[in-house]
Order: structure tokens, then C-alpha cells, then sequence
């Protein structure tokens, strides 16, 4: 019989009933011998400039308050953003360290009480006076600055052939601007730590992606040894790039617990976390193509400006969709910052592809009803055989089949192909396309496990489930291999004394860490193998075709339990180490998964709303490790795309540098009432370069092209290409006569 | 949250003379509670009202229906009798919030709802509802969701409630009870104000003064439907909104009633509209011209500006549905 927890089971997760139960304890929710105080972050008021006058008096005198930590009494630290040669994620996050002021929200003060509901009010009666200063804080295509790299190490520029000359020699051309707007992470769970410090160590729970890097920057900020520092992150409440590194309220839980050697808990109001987590930075996205009179692209063209928060080296490669998803003789892309005095702008959901595709893939879609051809048809004509922008040949493509079958199964054809010739009643209906491309990357990570003499596995790793369903996947991982029920493996994750892994992030956590644990799964086996070899019994048993199946090892018509085998070895347990790290298939291979979507909307003639009726997107993304959590992550990315072409936008009020929706009431996402019925299928071809398990990134591969697709369904409903997003109705209600 | 004592009401009668400036009646703190976190509202005393005994809907008499202040969204939607012959009540509350906070939220205090302004909320930016004479964050600033009708230069800020929209339009009426028990009644449509020059006052009513009820009087003759245009399909306020009542004979308007949410200070009895149809044909070009009649004096603010164009096509959309034209509407 088949394993039920066998590699791409629909394995339920084995930490939903955790969850569900509330027994999964989330960074606010541990319980420590002694209940934590509970700090309130003061927020700037203005964008830039120095603190003139703090009054703490009225809020130390305030019912349960402990201490009010500022820039006058809060220790020590690590000048923000050095040491200068450390990347992002460990430098110095200094809070309190003067009476600089970085940005609108930025921490100004801790207020630490014995209740919430008494540092918060306390909060409100701290008195802060500033001597404000020039603050830039919005951005447009004036922004000039080339950065050193962007996120993921690629270049600013990239050009192959002569972009100009062959789009000027293009019969078609289409020269259009796109922008998207400020976007917040928006995790269910809000950024929260709670830190213990007892004058030598300096434990702090909270939720984070990227354990690692956690510990070197409190070692770094607060000046501790990194082996003092100890970080656990076990339950994770979404990240989607925010989580990535430690943030403002971490370090000051930390602050607050050295200051008074007593454990502290800082958890990010959601109102908080808008200016207090980072953000992504809006985008300008001017795009120019040039074909051939047969649809065949000749040149692509995107040019990218966004913020850069300053003091913080990150900058989106939005270009990165124009770079890899189609053929054109000559490539031209560029990217350019502006240093704005505005909160962290980081990685968000899929940085790069989920909005470049946005942009890129409605500007080819114009270009297909420019070239008077038909979406899907005009994609297909220009499928790449290397990847554009370096050359290099793919480690397999798929894209071409993903748009055939994905046509096929939406009804494609049903579609009249003018814009604005379907109608249901008073609804305008249409059909839009998008392809979707997403990087594949393998990162090193490594991984212990222990075969005990009870026959149960345990694996360590500080990988993280921020959600995605890790400890499932790997769980599976384990059983596969060893021929284990799912009940007789436990995966312990988020723990800085566990053995470094890859983290959470870059779609790059399913198959790095799980071809870590299959490095070490395949070792044991070996292991187990020599073991029963030595065995006086099995002398004539069946090596060659040795199994794991059941929790024996099988060999022929022999089974030797594996906890007999951990018991013959003379030992209480086995553990074997194991390790991946990108080689050679990843310098010589461009890697991607592929997708194409297709989505119905209607568009109310009256009011302009429009509702999404159906989606359907099929993906190519190597194995897949389990078809349900899978399915979860493709959804999930679709309903973020619908949230990306019709509703969220951070709206930046330029007086003051601040985000003026700052709450879920007014930050608008996609609701359950939003989404319609989404089809999901896959095309599964294991990848042999992709890593030993043949997977491929998943998490951030449908949020790459499912916003363009309801975007150009839009168009094709209503003859209306709206270039500014998110498409709202105010954009579209004077079109709709 | 500034603290605060706290008391519990057991009777309508328990109010007597005590109720003070800085009390706050506490229903179902779904919008109250949320406040006092952020110290917009401060009060100093609660008076939790939750137990009265305002829960029931009864019988009014001359065919209409007496709800009491404490009747939740969730009840009062779900009716049979507000259903069969108040549907457009129904359709009001079924459109507003989520089935969890309707659970919580009561009739008395969903009228009382205050402002979803961005700069409300913010205690960091300037804003004359919460500190007058500070100025208004929202002028010049973000007023996408902000009013178009009867606003004043010292606020621009809409009530947000569906239930009161459709309520204005029914011809309902609030029951009141003064701390020293004097009753009096005050038609829906006068219970709120317009900003003017005191834009802290939401309402007309004295401090202290409690909602024991809501009478709705029988519906008139006539289609009735509410119509909510916003940016999702739920959990969000309406950008605008349309309560109407229509009845037409003979292809003429016999009787019309006409309220707005999503526009002004207070739900929006748009009488001009009202007038400038009855007695006329029933068609798509008389109810442009009715909305045109009602939105004459409609001011954007920049960000708000569409909302003029859109009130004018849902009004339109609104009565031809009601007229009994075919038509398929947004969920
Ligand atoms: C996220 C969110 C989304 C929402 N969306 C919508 C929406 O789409 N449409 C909509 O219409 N509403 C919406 N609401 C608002 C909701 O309808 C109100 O919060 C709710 O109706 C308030 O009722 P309550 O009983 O909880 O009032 P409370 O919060 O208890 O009280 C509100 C105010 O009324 C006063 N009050 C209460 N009862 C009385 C009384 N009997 N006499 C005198 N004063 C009284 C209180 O003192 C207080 O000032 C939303 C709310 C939230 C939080
Ligand atoms: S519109 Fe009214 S509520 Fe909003 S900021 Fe101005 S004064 Fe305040």
C-alpha cells in the first residue's frame, strides 16, 4: 500500500490541529515562568528631523508603569545600519539610539507597563516636541539613483542587442507607463516579540522568517555575543516578505528587557505595523515594445523607478518579468531609486515578478491587440529558447504548455475577441490572460535527524513555517524515504539552536530545506543498510533491491525494523547530518516554475465595480511535494492578484510622510466574498536540475500574473485600459457611458 | 484607553438624573469600545445599556413596527415581518459590516456610528470632529470615502451607516428618553446634523439623552431597494449608497422616496430628487434628471469627485430596477 504521507500526498497538515485548537503557540503567546511586561511604541509624528523635547514625567507617574524607555536611558547600541559590509538583514536596527528621527511612526519612545491597557494609555501621555527637517517621501520617475544591486543580487541594468535601434526600426510599437502603488505585507499576524534577559542571555521569541540573520542582528544592534543570543520563532502568522528580518518592535522588547533584566512583550498594534514593518515602495514602470508586423517582439523596454528608504539597501527588481518571459531581439532594462525619508521598503510578496508582471503583462497584452492578435497566440509566438537577459539555457520551460492547456480548459475560445462585445444584463463581461513566471532558487541549508530506538525520526532545522505548510512537506520528505507513517516523524523548526537552514522567503524554503532532510534521510538509509549487512541473519537477504517500507527496511522477503536496526547499531539513537547547496545546475541553468491564468470579470455599466467571476491558472512547477499545501499557495497567490488589480493601495499623505489607512477597514484586501470559484491545475515535470528532489518554488509563483489577468480582463469587458493601479471604479466610472 | 468607571444599567428608570456630560452609553461596543482604545473618545463613566430590556420588536400599531434600541443588525435583518414588508431595511443591514459584527451591534448604536475618516482615526493629524478649531486633515488632503453634499469648509466627513439610509428612507422615527424621563420623538432624517460650524456634533441630541426605539411606520405603496457601491464586495463602507421606494403607475412615478448614504454628514433625504419625479414618466432620462435636481449643489473635494457621477448612475440604476427594468445588479 501506498504511504498515505508519501512525496505529493495531500497530506493534511500535521500542525492544523495545533492551530486550530489554539495549542500552537504564536512569538505573543509563550508562557514564561514570569508574565512579561508589556511595552507601547511612541511613533514620530513627523517624516525627518530631531527629538527637542521629550516630557516622560506624567507617563511614568502613570497606573502600572514600569519605565519609559527613550534615546535618553536606553542602552547601548550598534550606530543604525553598520557595520557598513553586513547586508540588510544583520546590520544594526538601533531604535532609542538618538534623537534622530528616521521616518514618520519611528519609535521615539517605549512606554512599559504591567498591562497593555496601561502602557497604551501611558503612551498618550509621553510629550514629544520636534525640530522637523526636509523630508522627501514620495517618488515618481524622477528618481534617478542606481543602486549597487537589487534584491536577489541581480543588476540594475541589463541590455542585450541595440534596444533603440530595434525599437525603432519596429513596425509596432507601444511606448505606455504603468504605476502601482505603496503596498503593506499585511500578515495576519501583527510583528511581535516577546525578549527575556537575565544579564548573560538573551532569549527572544518572535515571528520571523529568517532565524539566522535574527541572531546576528540583535548581536549586532545590542552588542551581544551571537551565542548569547538565542531566537525561536515556531509559529509564524504570515510574513509575505515583511517577516523576513527583525523589526522595530523586537529590538525595542529587547531593549526593554535589558534595561530592566525582566521579560518584555512588544506586539505591533495593526496600526503599528504600517510604519513599524516594512513596506513596498510604489513603482513607475515605463514599458516599450516593438514587433514585427507578425506579432514577433523585437525589442523590450522597462524602465523601473521606485523609493528606497534611506540608510536601507533594498530595491525591487521589477524589471525582472521583462527580463525573462519572452523572446525580443533586443532587451533594454534599467531601474532606478530614490532615497525617500519613509519606513522600511523590503521585499513584498514575490518583490519583482508580482508587479512587474502587473505592469509587463498588461503591456503585452496591449501589444497582442495592438498587433491585432489574440492574447494567448501572440504569448505563444514569442516563447524564449534562453532566458532573455542572460543567455542561458533554462533548465526546462514550460510556459508554452501552461497557456495551451490553461486556453483549453478555460474556454478561450468561447471569447468574441473585441473588447467590449460581451455583456450579461448591465454587466460588461470579459476574459484577460497572463503568463506567469517565477524564479526557482536553491539556497544551503542543512538539517540533523535521529532515528531512535523506538523507531521515531526527529529532524532539527531553524527553518521556519511562516504558514506554507513546511513542517508538512518535510514530514513527507521523512516518511518517503524511510518508509515512516507521518505519525512516527516530528520536525522540530524555529530554533536558533537548531542546525542553519535556508529560512523562509524567495519561494526558496520548500526545496532547500527538503533537499537538506533528504540528504540526510538518503545517509541514514546507507547507514541503516551497513548496519543490517553486518548481521549474521540477514547474510543472504536481498541487498540490491533493499526498500523502506512500513518502518522496516525490506529486503526481499525479509523486514528488519528500523528500531531494531538503531538497536543492533550498539547505540540509544543514529543521527546523520545532512546539507544542500546550489552548484554547478545553478550557474549553468536559468530556473523558473511557469503558470498561466485566465480570469472571467464583470464590470457593473452603472457604478464601474467589478467583480471577478472565475479563475483558472495552470502550473508547471517541478515535483510537488504535497498537491493540497500547494494548492493552498497557488490560491493563495490568486487571491492576492485579485486584491493587487482591484483594491490595495496605501495611500501616502504627502504632508507628513504617514500612511493615512492604517487599519484593514480601510487597507483594502480581498475578502472571501471577492473571490470566486479558482481552478488549479498542475502539469507536473519533476525538474533534474531544480535540486535532488526535483521541485520547484511555488509560494510566490501565481501572485506573479494573476493580477494582470483580472487587469486585462478588464480591458476586454470594457474597452478601458486602465494603466495606474489598483483598477477602482472612480478609473474606470467616466468610461462607461 | 484613559480609564474609566463603569455602571450597569437594570432599567430605563436607573438613568434618573445622573447621566452627565462625560457618560457614554455602552450597546454593543462595536464601534464605542474601538474609539475609547484610541482615547478618541474619552468618556468617564459608561453606562452599559446591554441589559435593558430595549430587545424586542413589536407591533407599532397602524401597521408598523417598534424596535427597540437594543435589537441587534442580525435580528432586525432577519425579521420575517421586516423581510416581507420592510425589505429594503433588511437589505440595508445585510449590507453593512460582517455577520459577526451584526451579531454584536445594535440598532441604537449603529445609528449613533461615528465618522470612517482616515484623519479621525489618526490622532497624529489635525481634525475639528475630534479637536475643534484644530483644522481638517481631510480637505486637503485624502477624502476618497468623504462627503459631497451639505459639508462645511470645518469638515467634510460622511456617517457611515447603511440601516440609517434605509430608515431615512422609510419615514422612521426615533424614540427618546431625556435623564429626567421626558420622551420625545425625532423622525430619523432630523437626528442628524451638518457639520456647519460645530463638526464635533454628530447629532441633535441633548447629552445624556438615550434611543429606546425605532418606529417604523407602514411602508408605503411601491418597490423597495437598497443598492451599495463599494471598492469589495463586503466589509467595506459604501462609497455610495442608494435607499429608494418606488412606485409607478401606469408608467408614472405615483410615489417616491429617495435616501443617499455615502455622501454627507448624515444619511441624505434627497427631496429635491423626490419632487422633481412624482406625477412624471417613469424613464431612465427622468431619473437622471431627478438625480441631476438632487446633486445641483454637490461639491468634490478631489479625491471624492467621482462621487458625484456615481450617485447621479446608482440613483438611475436604482430606480430603473425598481421601475421593474431588467437588469442584473453587483452582488
Ligand atoms: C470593521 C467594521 C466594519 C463596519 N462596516 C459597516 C458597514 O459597512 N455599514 C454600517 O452601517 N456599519 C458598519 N460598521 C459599523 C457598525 O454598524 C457599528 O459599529 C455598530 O452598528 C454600532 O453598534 P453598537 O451597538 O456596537 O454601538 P456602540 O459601539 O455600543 O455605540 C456606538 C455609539 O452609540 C451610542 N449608543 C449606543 N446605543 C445607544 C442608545 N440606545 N442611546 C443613545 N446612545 C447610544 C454609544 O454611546 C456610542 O457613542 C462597521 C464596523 C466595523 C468595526
Ligand atoms: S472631515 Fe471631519 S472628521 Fe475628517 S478630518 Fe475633517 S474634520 Fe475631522
Amino acid at each position: 500500500m501506498k504511504n498515505p504521507a508519501a512525496i505529493g500526498q495531500p497530506l493534511d497538515r500535521v500542525d492544523g490541529p495545533l492551530k486550530v485548537s489554539g495549542a500552537a503557540t504564536y512569538a505573543a503567546e509563550h508562557q514564561l515562568d514570569h508574565a512579561p511586561l508589556v511595552g507601547w511604541i511612541v511613533e514620530a509624528t513627523i517624516p525627518a528631523g530631531r527629538i527637542k523635547a521629550l516630557d516622560t514625567g506624567a507617563a511614568e507617574k502613570s497606573a502600572g508603569v514600569v519605565a519609559v524607555l527613550t534615546h535618553n536611558n536606553s542602552p547601548s547600541q550598534v550606530p543604525f545600519g553598520e557595520p557598513d559590509d553586513e547586508g540588510r538583514f544583520t546590520q544594526s536596527r538601533a531604535m532609542l539610539g538618538s534623537d534622530r528621527v528616521r521616518y514618520h511612526g519611528f519609535p521615539v519612545a517605549l512606554v512599559i507597563a504591567d498591562t497593555l491597557a496601561n502602557a497604551r494609555h501611558a503612551a498618550g501621555l509621553v510629550e514629544v516636541s520636534y525640530d522637523p527637517a526636509e523630508a522627501v517621501t514620495t517618488t515618481g520617475s524622477d528618481a534617478d539613483e542606481v543602486p549597487d544591486e537589487l534584491d536577489g543580487g541581480l543588476d540594475p541594468d541589463v541590455t542585450r542587442g541595440d534596444f533603440e535601434q530595434a525599437y525603432s526600426e519596429s513596425e509596432v510599437q507601444l511606448d505606455v507607463t504603468y504605476t502601482t502603488p505603496n503596498q503593506a505585507s499585511a500578515a495576519m499576524e501583527p510583528h511581535a516579540t516577546i525578549a527575556e534577559y537575565d544579564g548573560n542571555e538573551l532569549w527572544v521569541y518572535t515571528s520571523v522568517q529568517l532565524i539566522g540573520p535574527a541572531v546576528e542582528v540583535l548581536a549586532n544592534t545590542l552588542k551581544l555575543d551571537p551565542d548569547k543570543v538565542r531566537v525561536l520563532s515556531p509559529y509564524i502568522g504570515g510574513g509575505f516578505g515583511s517577516k523576513l528580518g527583525l523589526h522595530n518592535e523586537a529590538i525595542l522588547a529587547c531593549l526593554g528587557a535589558m534595561h530592566l533584566e525582566r521579560p518584555v512583550k512588544v506586539v505591533q498594534h495593526r496600526r503599528h505595523v504600517f510604519h513599524n514593518a516594512p513596506h513596498r515602495g510604489n513603482s513607475v514602470q515605463r514599458i516599450r515594445l516593438g514587433a514585427s508586423g507578425d506579432g514577433k517582439l523585437k525589442a523590450i523596454g522597462h524602465e523601473s523607478y521606485m523609493p528606497r528608504a534611506r540608510g536601507y539597501a533594498f530595491a525591487e527588481p521589477t524589471g525582472a518579468s521583462a527580463r525573462t518571459t519572452y523572446h525580443a531581439d533586443a532587451l533594454l532594462s534599467r531601474h532606478r531609486v530614490k532615497t525617500v525619508d519613509m519606513s522600511l521598503i523590503d521585499s513584498c510578496r514575490a518583490p519583482g515578478h508580482s508587479i512587474g508582471s502587473l505592469a509587463f503583462e498588461s503591456a503585452i497584452d496591449e501589444m497582442a491587440y495592438r498587433c491585432d492578435m489574440d492574447p494567448v497566440a501572440f504569448r505563444l509566438v514569442n516563447m524564449p529558447d534562453r532566458e532573455p537577459a542572460s543567455g542561458q539555457p533554462f533548465s526546462s520551460h514550460d510556459l508554452a504548455e501552461c497557456l495551451r492547456e490553461g486556453a483549453a480548459k478555460f474556454g478561450w475560445d468561447q471569447r468574441d475577441p473585441t473588447p467590449r462585445s460581451q455583456e450579461r444584463g448591465r454587466q460588461l463581461v470579459g476574459y484577460g490572460v497572463a503568463s506567469t513566471i517565477r524564479m526557482n532558487i536553491l539556497v544551503k541549508s542543512t538539517t540533523r535527524i535521529r532515528l531512535s530506538d523506538d523507531g521515531s525520526l526527529i529532524a532539527w532545522a531553524n527553518m521556519t513555517d511562516i504558514g506554507t505548510g513546511t513542517y508538512t512537506i518535510l514530514t513527507q520528505i521523512a516518511a518517503d524515504i524511510l518508509g515512516l507513517p507521518a505519525g512516527k516523524v516530528s520536525i522540530e523548526l524555529g530554533d536558533s539552536a537548531y542546525p542553519a537552514s535556508c529560512g523562509s522567503g524567495g519561494s526558496f524554503g520548500a526545496g532547500s530545506s527538503g533537499s537538506a532532510l533528504r540528504d540526510a534521510c538518503m545517509k541514514l538509509r546507507e547507514k541503516l543498510v551497513d548496519i543490517a549487512r553486518k548481521q549474521e541473519s540477514l547474510k543472504d537477504a536481498d541487498f540490491d533491491g533493499a526498500s523502506f517500507e512500513g518502518g522496516n527496511l525490506v529486503l526481499g522477503d525479509k523486514k528488519v525494523p528500523l528500531a531494531e536496526l538503531v538497536r543492533q547499531s550498539g547505540h540509544d539513537y543514529l543521527e546523520v547530518d545532512g546539507k544542500v547547496e546550489p552548484g554547478e545546475d545553478h550557474e549553468k541553468y536559468s530556473q523558473h516554475s511557469y503558470g498561466a491564468q485566465f480570469a472571467e470579470v464583470t464590470v457593473d455599466r452603472d457604478t464601474g465595480e467589478v467583480r471577478v467571476r472565475r479563475m483558472l491558472g495552470v502550473f508547471s512547477a517541478g515535483r510537488i511535494l504535497n498537491r493540497k499545501t500547494a494548492r493552498s499557495q497557488l490560491l493563495g497567490g490568486m487571491v492576492w492578484g485579485i486584491s493587487y488589480a482591484l483594491l490595495e493601495e496605501l495611500m501616502l499623505d504627502e504632508r507628513c510622510g504617514a500612511f493615512v489607512n492604517r487599519d484593514f477597514a480601510e487597507y483594502h484586501l480581498a475578502v472571501n466574498r471577492d473571490i470566486p470559484e479558482v481552478e488549479i491545475h498542475f502539469r507536473e515535470q519533476p525538474d533534474t536540475h531544480s535540486n535532488p528532489l526535483g521541485s520547484k518554488g511555488i509560494g510566490e509563483l501565481s501572485i506573479s500574473g494573476a493580477g494582470a489577468a483580472v487587469a486585462n480582463a478588464i480591458y476586454h469587458a470594457t474597452g478601458v485600459r486602465v494603466r495606474d493601479f489598483p483598477i477602482t471604479l472612480d478609473k474606470l466610472l467616466e468610461h462607461l457611458s | 484607553m484613559k480609564p474609566f468607571d463603569y455602571q450597569r444599567l437594570a432599567a430605563v428608570e436607573d438613568l434618573g438624573q445622573r447621566v452627565s456630560e462625560g457618560d457614554r452609553f455602552l450597546a454593543g461596543g462595536t464601534n464605542l469600545v474601538d474609539l475609547m482604545k484610541h482615547e478618541i473618545e474619552t468618556p468617564e463613566r459608561l453606562l452599559d445599556i446591554s441589559r435593558l430590556e430595549l430587545g424586542q420588536i413589536e407591533d407599532g400599531g397602524d401597521g408598523g413596527l417598534k424596535v427597540g434600541a437594543l435589537v441587534t443588525n442580525t435580528a432586525l435583518a432577519s425579521d420575517a415581518r421586516v423581510r416581507e414588508r420592510w425589505p429594503l431595511l433588511s437589505a440595508a443591514l445585510l449590507a453593512g459590516a460582517t455577520a459577526q459584527l451584526r451579531n454584536r451591534a445594535t440598532t441604537g448604536g449603529n445609528l449613533l456610528q461615528r465618522t470612517r475618516c482616515y484623519y479621525f482615526y489618526d490622532t497624529a493629524r489635525p481634525c475639528n470632529k475630534r479637536n475643534p478649531g484644530e483644522g481638517c486633515g481631510a480637505l486637503d488632503g485624502f477624502n476618497r470615502i468623504h462627503a459631497i453634499l451639505g459639508t462645511s469648509e470645518q469638515c467634510i466627513a460622511t456617517h457611515p451607516s447603511d440601516m440609517a439610509v434605509a430608515m431615512v428612507a422609510l419615514d422612521a422615527v426615533v424614540n427618546l428618553r431625556a435623564p429626567d424621563g421626558s420622551e420625545r420623538q425625532l423622525p430619523v432624517e432630523e437626528l442628524h446634523r451638518l457639520p456647519g460650524d460645530e463638526p464635533q456634533r454628530d447629532t441633535v441630541l441633548e447629552p445624556g439623552e438615550l434611543i429606546t426605539g425605532v418606529q417604523l411606520p407602514a411602508p408605503p405603496p411601491g418597490r423597495q431597494l437598497y443598492r451599495k457601491v463599494r471598492d469589495r464586495s463586503s466589509y467595506a463602507f459604501a462609497l455610495v449608497s442608494v435607499g429608494a421606494i418606488l412606485d409607478v403607475v401606469d408608467g408614472k412615478v405615483d410615489s417616491v422616496r429617495i435616501a443617499f448614504g455615502g455622501v454627507a454628514h448624515k444619511p441624505w433625504r434627497a427631496r429635491k430628487a423626490e419632487q422633481a419625479l412624482q406625477g412624471q414618466k417613469a424613464t431612465e432620462e427622468n431619473f437622471l434628471m431627478a438625480a441631476d435636481a438632487e446633486l445641483a449643489d454637490a461639491k468634490g473635494y478631489g479625491g471624492n469627485d467621482f462621487k458625484i457621477p456615481l450617485a447621479r448612475r446608482t440613483l438611475a440604476a436604482v430606480l430603473r430596477d425598481a421601475a421593474g427594468a431588467e437588469g442584473e445588479t453587483t452582488a
